[in-house]
């Protein structure tokens, strides 16, 4: 036993020994993630125009829509207005944090020194991106969280249950590849101040064309060929389905997922040929 | 001898047609602080991305620490602290929640609330980096540079655009630096700063340098003329003065005289016997050294013409 024992700490001493005189940072890169989460969702949490354009507005969209339309009946299925909402606007809130504030903060970060001065750090590139994209995520699943309680609360939506994990996959699906999107996007927004109109003229006319505003069935079909190209079409898609009453099973679209991961693979490949750390578009 | 920390040889950089950096040579050893002088568009900043990994040069040599920056990874930026020409503050963070931020990027990082109070700013640990002044800012951006406990550290202009008080602050928290043991590159264009802190100097003009030294030799600025200055009493011009005087006399129309020398000592004499034994006083008499501003000017001009 003893012998046991001496020879484990031997061995940790050895180890200790062949690991590199500077260990990159004090924390693990998992840690290392968190650490970098955690201060950019304080960052977002404490800015008032991120707070109302991602969490505030998709509910005012949400009241909005119901109201007009009602608690009647949608779509040939026949699914309660509200019900159908729910997941559209989800997929709204969701590209609301994951691309248009990420776009915008991005960008920001990128004219105003704050990228280049953390690329001067010893912090991977990959910790930066990943913890973004951390904060993203919490922050999309936090909006339709919300969505569903005041949907649930104030309109009697049916709570999903067997479909939990498609929404959940749906979510972190569709989040990650937004967040690639924004990185990739970002590249052609020169300031902050582009950055704004430039994500809304794109999302836009999306948001009318792929079943978040109007259901799919209202659209011409021409416009919903258009919109089954985008990444919007297959966000909403996965989720309408995943929050239908009438899903059975886990509720999840594989074709739509798929699409969205080619989408992200294009973003991947946008974003690492023209992603820059520094002001200015000038190469890092 | 002291232990290179910086060498640069034969550095170049183009962009398309223009040659921003045209071929420098430079040495920074342990523990120095050193000044990198020039007028905007000489090729500092260029340099310093360089020395900091963010650039690739067209051609030459670059060692810093012992590395390439443009091939160096975590481990060397752990050892290596950097305050950028032009950063904001991190986004709705305070300034104690900025230095924790970048703490956890580094290996040993210093103990947060002493460097918050060795950039002077605990009163405005709790300030959001946003509501701070121009000058707080730089100096939380100084805080950000140290927070790693580096061994270098790059100041890309650090006191531009403050106003005289905060630059004497600012001052002495690089002072701070001397005493830390730390290696400072610094790049300025105020010849007072340079003056009061660097122990060596280099001039860039024109991407080449045109001159290094110490803020006293600089240029040549210890053999320099100086310029003895008074006005010229009542009833006597520059026709009375004795020679040699009245050959180096230049007259100007205010009725000022200024004479340039090389030895001052002894034409002073000579002016004060002359006008002892005339019965003028010469209440405003002057005798200047050239100032640092004044061989950096020369050198820069000379940059410019060739």
């Amino acid at each position: 036993m003893f012998l046991l024992v001496r020879w484990l700490i031997r061995r940790r001493r050895a180890q200790k020994a062949a690991a590199p005189a500077a260990p990159p940072t004090a924390h693990g890169s998992v840690g290392l993630v968190l650490h970098q989460a955690r201060y950019d969702l304080l960052g977002f949490l404490r800015n008032r125009q991120a707070r109302f354009f991602t969490l505030i507005l998709p509910l005012i969209f949400l009241v909005i829509f119901v109201g007009v339309f009602g608690n009647n009946t949608v779509g040939p299925a026949g699914v309660k207005a509200s019900t159908y909402y729910v997941p559209g606007i989800s997929a709204l809130g969701l590209i609301a944090a994951s691309f248009v504030n990420l776009v915008i903060s991005i960008t920001a970060q990128r004219e105003d020194g704050i990228l280049k001065r953390r690329r001067a750090t010893p912090v991977p590139a990959w910790v930066l991106i990943a913890g973004r994209s951390l904060t993203a995520i919490a922050v999309s699943l936090a909006v339709m969280t919300v969505l569903l309680a005041v949907g649930r609360f104030a309109y009697g939506v049916h709570l999903p249950t067997s479909t939990i994990p498609g929404i959940a996959v749906s979510a972190i699906v569709g989040s990650l590849t937004f967040c690639v999107l924004g990185y990739a996007f970002s590249t052609a927004c020169r300031n902050e101040d582009a950055a704004q109109p430039m994500v809304q003229a794109v999302m836009l006319p999306l948001y009318f064309i792929s079943g978040v505003f109007i259901p799919n069935v209202n659209v011409p079909s021409w416009m919903r060929h258009v919109a089954e190209i985008f990444p919007v079409q297959h966000l909403a898609g996965a989720l309408h389905h995943a929050y239908d009453p009438a899903t059975h099973g886990i509720g999840i679209v594989w074709s739509d997922l798929g699409v969205l991961a080619a989408w992200a693979v294009v973003g991947l490949v946008v974003a690492l040929a023209r992603f820059s750390w520094t002001p200015g578009g000038r190469a890092a | 001898m002291n232990e290179t920390v910086i060498r640069v040889a034969g550095l170049a950089k183009r962009y398309g047609d223009f040659e921003a950096v045209r071929g420098i040579d430079l040495e920074v050893g342990r523990g120095e602080i050193f000044a990198f002088l020039g007028p905007n568009g000489a090729g500092k900043t260029t340099t310093v991305e360089i020395l900091e990994g963010f650039r690739r040069p067209t051609a030459g040599e670059v060692s810093v620490l012992g590395v390439d920056p443009a091939h160096a990874g975590p481990a060397w930026r752990n050892r290596v602290g950097a305050v950028l020409q032009e950063s904001h503050p991190e986004p709705g963070l305070t300034v104690r929640e900025c230095l924790r931020l970048y703490a956890g990027y580094y290996a040993a990082p210093r103990d947060i609330d002493e460097t918050i109070a060795l950039v002077g700013l605990d009163e405005k640990a709790d300030t959001l980096g946003d509501h701070l002044s121009g000058g707080q800012r730089r100096r939380l951006d100084v805080a950000l540079a140290l927070i790693g406990d580096p061994e270098l550290i790059f100041l890309d202009e650090p006191t531009t655009g403050f106003d005289p008080s905060a630059r004497r602050t600012a001052w002495t928290v690089i002072d701070g630096l001397r005493a830390l043991g730390k290696t400072v590159f610094l790049t300025t264009h105020y010849m007072d700063e340079a003056e009061h802190l660097a122990d060596r100097i280099a001039v860039i003009a024109d991407g080449r340098i045109v001159a290094e030294g110490t803020p006293q030799t600089l240029g040549g600025r210890d053999r320099l003329a100086a310029t003895i200055t008074f006005t010229s009493p009542q009833g006597a011009g520059v026709a009375e003065l004795p020679e040699p005087l009245r050959s180096l006399a230049d007259p100007s129309s205010n009725g000022t005289i200024a004479i340039r020398t090389e030895s001052p000592l002894m034409h002073v004499r000579d002016l004060a016997d002359w006008a002892s034994a005339a019965g003028f006083d010469l209440p405003d008499l002057d005798v200047r050294r050239p100032t640092l501003e004044d061989v950096y000017l020369a050198l820069t001009e000379h940059g410019k013409e060739s």
